[in-house]
Parts: C-alpha cells; sequence; structure tokens
C-alpha cells in the first residue's frame, strides 16, 4: 500500500503548489469545488500483474500500470485516491453496495455491466492472446484447439470466457490469472485465452509457453462508477483525455509494454456508449437453468464420491484407534487430529497446485498432477474420514461389552463378532449424524472453485455476475441446494425415530 | 448328552488394579456336578466363572478344563485353548446380552450357523427345538424388546445350548428378574441338569441352590470358605463369616 500512502502524501502538496501557481482558471475552480474525502477506489492486487500488484522487491507496495494510471489521474484531479482491495469477480456488486467509489481494474466494457454502472471513457484497448505451452504442435490458432478438443483456461466473467462460449470451446475457468498459465506448463490445460496485457506480463518471458495464433476480439477497460455518479464520471472522462492529450497515457503504457497501435484509437470519438450498442440481448431461465443443473451435478458427484471415500476410510481409522495397540493408535490419531484441523481450503490448494511442485522437483511429475476432479474427491474423502472415523468410533463405542463377551462366549472370533454383532448394531448409532455430515458436506463441495472445478455455487457466481441477477438466479440456486438436502435431513431424522430408541 | 468333563482350578489368583479379587483358589468339579457359587458380593463369585471360559484372564495359578489347561501370567492363553473351552462350556449372563438386532431364532442360529458352518435351514430348525425346549415354541421371530426378562433369559440359554456344551457356566441369571419370573428360568435349569448337563451357577437363589444343586462352595474375599453337600454346609458352616451370611440371606 506504500503506493497509496504516497499519492496521500503528495497529493496535497502537489495540489497547493499547482493551485499556487495558478496554473489555469478551470484547474483552479475545480480543485476548489473538490470534495476533500478521498475517493475510494477498488481493484484486485492478488496477483494482477501487470494491473495492480504487489512490488516482488517490497511487498508493502502495490505496482501496475493502473496504480501508475490513478497517481496520474489523482494528480490531475487533484483528488486524493486511496486503493482498496476488493475481490476481481466482486467489484461491480461492491460498487452496488457503494463499498466504493470507483473501480478500475481491467474492467471489460459489457452491455450486462453497462446497465449496473456508470462506465468512463475507456482507458485501454485490449485484445485476448490464446497461449499454449512450448512444444504444442497440435493447433495454431483457437479453432484448431477446439477442433483438437483442447481445454482452455480463463478467468471468469471476462470476454475472453465469452468468447470461448461464443465459439464452444471446452474452458476451465480461474479466478487468478496466476494458475490458469500454471496448469499450463503441469499439462492440465492445452491453452490459456486471457487479456494481452496479462498474456505479456505472465506467458512472454516464460520459456515453456509460446503465444498462438492472432491477436483478437478486441475491447475496452473503463472505470466503473455508481449510476448516479455521472458528474464525478465526467470529471474521469476529462482527466482521461487531457492524460492522452498530453501523451500521458502512452507514457505509462510504455513503461509496461504495453503500448501498441490499438491505443491510437482510444479517443475516436466513437464513445463507450457506442461500443455498447455492439451489444447481444439479456438472457433468461431458459438460458441459464441447464448450467446450474449442470453445476448441481458436478456438486452431487463430488459429494457422493467423496462421502464414499470418506466412509469407507473413516472405518479402518476408527478400528486401528480401538484396536488398543499403540502404533496403530497413534497413526490413526495424528491422521484424525491433522486432517480435523486444518481447513480443506487448504488441503484443496496443497493437493491441486502443490503436489505437481513437489512431482516436478522429484521428476514423478506425471502421477502427482491430480485433476482438479480428483483432488476435490480426495480433499474431500480424506478430511470428511477424520470426521467419519470419529462418528464410527462412537457408534462402536456405544455398543456394550456385554455384546462382545456374549458372543466370544458362543466361540465367535472378534472379527466376527464385529461384523455381525456389533457393526450392525453401531450402523443406527452410526447412520444419522453421518447423513448430517453427508448434508454438510453437500455445501462445502462450493469449496472447489479455489481449484477451477464448477459446481452449482460457483455456476451461481458466475451466471449472477455476469447477469446481474443475484436475487433470481440465487433464488434458483437455493431451490436446487434444497431440493437435494431437505430429503437427505428427513432420512437422517427419520432414521434417528426408527433407530434413535434403541431394541 | 455327551460325556461330561472335569474341571479343576488350582491356586488362582486375580488382582484388579490393588483390590485383590481371588486370592488362590482351589476347587475341583466333578463331571457332571452341580456346582452353586455363593457368597457377599464381591467374594469373586463372577470372577471366578468369567475365569473359566476365558474372559477374565488371572494373573496366577490354573484352570483345567477336560484336556485344555489355562495358565494364568502375564501371556494371554492360547486362542485356541479358549475357544475350546467355550465350546464345552457356555455361558449365561445376569442381563441376558441377547443381540437386540436378531430375533430369538436368530440369536440361537448365530453362532452355529457362523461359527459351525451350519445351514441356516438346520440352524433354524434346530432353534425351533430348543425354543420349546425352553418353553418359547411360538416366540421365534419375536424380537428381545418384544419379550419379558424370563423370557429373554431362557432365549439366552437356548443361544448357549444350541452349541452342544457339556455344561453352563450361569452369571447370577435370575437376579434381573422379578420373583415371578425368576422360577421360570430356574426350571428350565432345573431340567438341563436333569439331562445331565453340568452346571456352575453363581447365584442368590439359596433355595434353588439347596434344591439343585451337588455341592455349595462359598466365597468370600477372593477365597474357598466352605465347600461341601447343600446340607453340610447350609447346617453346619465351618466358618463364622459364612454362618452371617447366611443368618443375612435368610433374615
Amino acid at each position: 500500500m506504500a503506493t497509496q500512502r504516497t499519492i496521500v502524501h503528495a497529493i496535497p502538496a502537489l495540489v497547493g503548489l499547482l493551485t499556487l501557481a495558478s496554473l489555469g482558471m478551470v484547474r483552479a475552480a475545480e480543485s476548489a469545488h473538490a470534495d476533500q474525502t478521498p475517493l475510494r477506489w477498488a481493484a484486485d492486487a492478488e496477483g494482477g500483474a501487470p494491473y495492480i500488484f504487489k512490488d516482488p522487491e517490497n511487498p508493502e507496495r502495490n505496482i501496475g500500470f493502473e496504480v501508475d494510471l490513478a497517481e496520474a489521474l489523482a494528480e490531475d484531479l487533484g483528488r486524493e485516491i486511496e486503493f482498496v482491495q476488493y475481490q476481481f469477480g466482486s467489484l461491480v456488486p461492491g460498487l452496488q453496495r457503494r463499498d466504493f467509489d470507483l473501480a478500475m481494474n481491467g474492467l471489460e466494457i459489457t452491455p450486462d455491466r453497462a446497465r449496473v454502472v456508470r462506465f468512463s471513457h475507456p482507458y485501454y484497448v485490449y485484445t485476448l492472446q490464446l497461449v499454449a505451452r512450448a512444444d504444442e504442435t497440435r493447433f495454431h490458432s483457437l479453432e484448431q484447439c477446439r477442433a483438437v478438443g483442447g481445454v482452455v483456461g480463463t478467468l471468469e466473467d471476462t470476454a475472453a470466457e465469452r468468447l470461448l462460449d461464443e465459439l464452444q470451446v471446452r474452458k476451465s475457468i480461474y479466478d487468478g490469472q496466476v494458475e490458469p498459465y500454471r496448469d499450463l506448463e503441469f499439462g492440465r490445460l492445452d491453452a490459456v485465452l486471457l487479456d494481452l496485457p496479462i498474456a505479456l506480463y505472465y506467458a512472454q518471458q516464460n520459456p515453456k509457453l509460446k503465444f498462438v495464433g492472432p491477436r483478437r476480439a478486441q475491447g475496452y477497460y473503463a472505470i466503473a462508477f455508481q449510476p448516479q455518479d455521472g458528474q464525478l464520471a465526467d470529471q474521469f472522462d476529462a482527466a482521461l483525455q487531457r492524460l492522452a492529450g498530453r501523451g500521458r497515457l502512452r507514457q505509462i503504457y510504455e513503461k509496461w509494454g504495453l503500448w501498441n497501435l490499438d491505443q491510437t484509437k482510444l479517443f475516436d470519438p466513437r464513445g463507450a456508449d457506442e461500443i455498447l450498442r455492439q451489444a447481444e440481448g439479456r438472457w433468461g431461465m431458459a438460458d441459464y437453468l441447464p448450467l446450474l443443473l449442470r453445476g448441481a451435478w458436478v456438486t452431487v458427484q463430488l459429494a457422493v464420491l467423496s462421502m464414499l471415500l470418506a466412509v469407507a476410510l473413516g472405518l479402518p481409522i476408527a478400528l486401528m484407534r480401538l484396536s488398543g495397540r499403540w502404533p496403530l493408535q497413534a497413526a490413526a490419531t495424528v491422521y484424525v487430529e491433522f486432517f480435523r484441523g486444518i481447513p480443506v481450503l487448504l488441503l484443496l490448494f496443497f493437493l491441486y497446485y502443490g503436489l505437481p511442485a513437489i512431482g516436478a522437483q522429484c521428476g514423478i511429475k506425471s502421477w502427482l498432477n491430480l485433476s482438479a476432479y480428483l483432488a476435490a474427491v480426495l480433499g474431500f474423502g480424506l478430511n470428511y474420514a477424520a470426521y467419519e472415523s470419529e462418528i464410527y468410533r462412537a457408534g462402536i463405542g456405544s455398543i456394550p461389552a456385554g455384546q462382545w463377551e456374549a458372543a466370544a462366549s458362543l466361540g465367535m472370533s472378534r472379527t466376527l463378532t464385529f461384523r455381525r454383532i456389533v457393526l450392525p448394531q453401531a450402523i443406527r448409532v452410526i447412520l444419522p449424524p453421518m447423513t448430517n455430515d453427508f448434508i454438510a458436506l453437500f455445501k462445502d463441495t462450493s469449496l472447489v472453485s479455489v481449484i477451477a472445478l464448477v459446481e452449482l455455487t460457483k455456476q451461481y457466481q458466475i451466471l449472477a455476475k455476469s447477469s446481474m441477477r443475484y436475487v433470481e438466479i440465487g433464488l434458483a440456486t437455493a431451490i436446487l441446494y434444497l431440493v437435494m438436502s431437505v430429503p437427505l435431513g428427513h432420512l437422517a431424522r427419520d432414521l434417528e425415530k426408527r433407530w434413535g430408541k434403541g431394541a | 448328552m455327551t460325556q461330561p468333563l472335569p474341571v479343576e482350578i488350582r491356586g488362582v489368583a486375580k488382582a484388579f488394579g490393588t483390590r485383590q479379587v481371588l486370592d488362590g483358589v482351589d476347587l475341583a468339579i466333578g463331571p457332571g456336578e452341580t456346582v452353586a457359587m455363593v457368597g457377599p458380593s464381591g467374594g469373586g463369585k463372577s470372577t471366578l466363572l468369567r475365569c473359566i471360559n476365558g474372559l477374565t484372564h488371572f494373573d496366577a495359578g490354573e484352570i483345567q478344563v477336560g484336556p485344555h489347561r489355562l495358565r494364568g501370567g502375564h501371556q494371554p492363553p492360547p486362542r485356541e485353548t479358549v475357544v475350546q473351552i467355550r465350546r464345552l462350556f457356555g455361558m449365561i449372563f445376569q442381563d441376558f446380552q441377547l443381540f437386540p438386532h436378531l430375533t430369538a431364532a436368530g440369536n440361537i442360529m448365530e453362532a452355529p450357523v457362523h461359527v459351525l458352518g451350519m445351514s441356516a435351514a438346520a440352524a433354524r430348525q434346530r432353534a425351533v427345538q430348543l425354543l420349546a425346549r425352553v418353553g418359547l415354541a411360538d416366540r421365534a421371530d419375536a424380537y428381545p424388546r418384544e419379550l419379558s426378562g424370563g423370557q429373554k433369559q431362557r432365549v439366552a440359554i437356548a443361544r448357549a445350548l444350541a452349541m452342544e456344551p457339556r455344561g453352563l457356566l450361569c452369571d447370577e441369571i435370575t437376579s434381573a428378574l422379578d420373583p415371578e419370573l425368576k422360577h421360570e428360568v430356574l426350571a428350565v435349569l432345573e431340567e438341563l441338569k436333569a439331562d445331565g448337563l453340568a452346571l456352575i451357577v453363581v447365584t442368590h437363589e439359596l433355595g434353588f441352590a439347596r434344591r439343585s444343586a451337588d455341592r455349595i462352595v462359598v466365597l468370600d474375599g477372593g477365597r474357598v470358605i466352605e465347600d461341601g453337600p447343600p446340607p453340610q454346609v447350609f447346617e453346619q458352616p465351618q466358618t463364622e463369616r459364612a454362618r452371617r451370611f447366611f443368618q443375612q440371606i435368610l433374615a
């Protein structure tokens, strides 16, 4: 945040100087009108190069071309601009919630967004760049990539994602712009389609990756304001015009290696409004329901497979804890404490991003390179196995010692007793809490969006963000969850009622 | 009924923590003899019974059941020996310990099918016969929760008989029953004795002991303090403690 601090410190001094020097009547008048509270600018500095990101040499400081642009705008407007960290995917709703005054973070002008925010004049013309592994020979364009069934990674709710949808290319959606290029290197993706500035920063210097095909789908980055802040937006439009006129914009873009001839079109008479008119229409229930259902199907698969793994793995762990042999007991206790004690999110990150890194170091790359699906099932399975083993343990422990003794007196072995006498009774104690855990797991699966899997909640986020229909799609999503979890809840209660009283 | 076997207990000792529950018990039980073990609670009767079929492992001494011998000490006895002894002596518990998820017949069939490998049909037939023998011919398909305490205990006896033991170890098997239900269980025991089954019974039913037992053994403080035929032990106890115990019970 040191940049911001620099701005904060530099601006009043500059403003004073400029005013004293009487640098033009207009400027002086604007400064006089200026509200003295700083403007709050939201962007996502998490892995956000070259827009805004942590300075690798000083993590206290944010750098990037948008930081420079904000600085130039503050200087021009004579107003402090203060940085606020905000999730990229939530910038537009955040603006609607008035969490900040403006969002500038490579936000593309889209008709959906333009309906709910007031966009400034564009400040950058972007194109999309396809990136593949350096040894890629199967395709030389997006269309060829589709033809060979390649999977292309991109960021959610971006022009790149829309282009992939339009061309019906298989896609994988990410939260950050670092991870898709990593996964491309690991071989989980065949290509990455993202905005040129991102590709320039993350892929161009990487010898394992190469640019493929022509740049495509030109679009515009603009600053988003609340619709009622038209006056503020007008001031920014004027300031951008002045920065362009003075060559300051070009200076900034050249510094970051982003300048190209596209940018000369920026201050064509064609404004953002006209760009918007290329818009396609909005979509309705029939368009998003199939997508939500597909998300729900992924949720069901993940929950069921993870639970099967947890239930299968939990039993031997519980038996080890009950075995009375200390090495087995210790191992099982360590397992339970470890997997109960760490967040699933961390586990998912480790399995998906950490293991391939370890694999690459040890030269056992391929089999540690888990698919997102496998990593998710494994992560939840390992985590929930710890909980299930405790449920098993409590259930098995609830069977009186007398039952073991009675079976032993009949000549039954411990294994036979466990299988025929103890487990059938323990199941009645075990099943209700296990069903509850299954419901919890159902909802926990929404965490998998961090490893580029799109399940129901993620699908909701994507659809809601791109359509701005948070309530309507939210209700549809909630209903889908309820349709799945309420019957399970009933089942749990039924089981409890039927078996809870004991025999 | 197959030939009963002698049981010989020599110097058996057992402590739970610092409490010496058995303190050198010597007892020889002849083939087919019915022995009633009585005495104040905490005297070691139940523990001794559990030592005989290996449910409790004792610290010192040895127990010989027919050709099979259990030795006390740190080393747990070989599983094979324990299993053999359990085949010879079934055990009945105070709180029945029927398997609640199985019917009466299911409880009885369980071990014959899964331990002896008997067919389900044959085991079922045997179960029904055994239920008739304990007077419960019509309750084969009842679950334990649908049975009275006396009925449960009779099912437990039938379950033990299904393994064709030479004798039964009965651990206060009427203590959890209402007085009017006790006699139906005791009547079954008397029939079994008449059929030649060896019974080693821990009980507070002195009337039953006097009527049915060949020998009365009084345990107190982990030792045998009286041992003899019922008239001798009840009418001329050798020790002051036994005398006091009988007075208390009969008072």
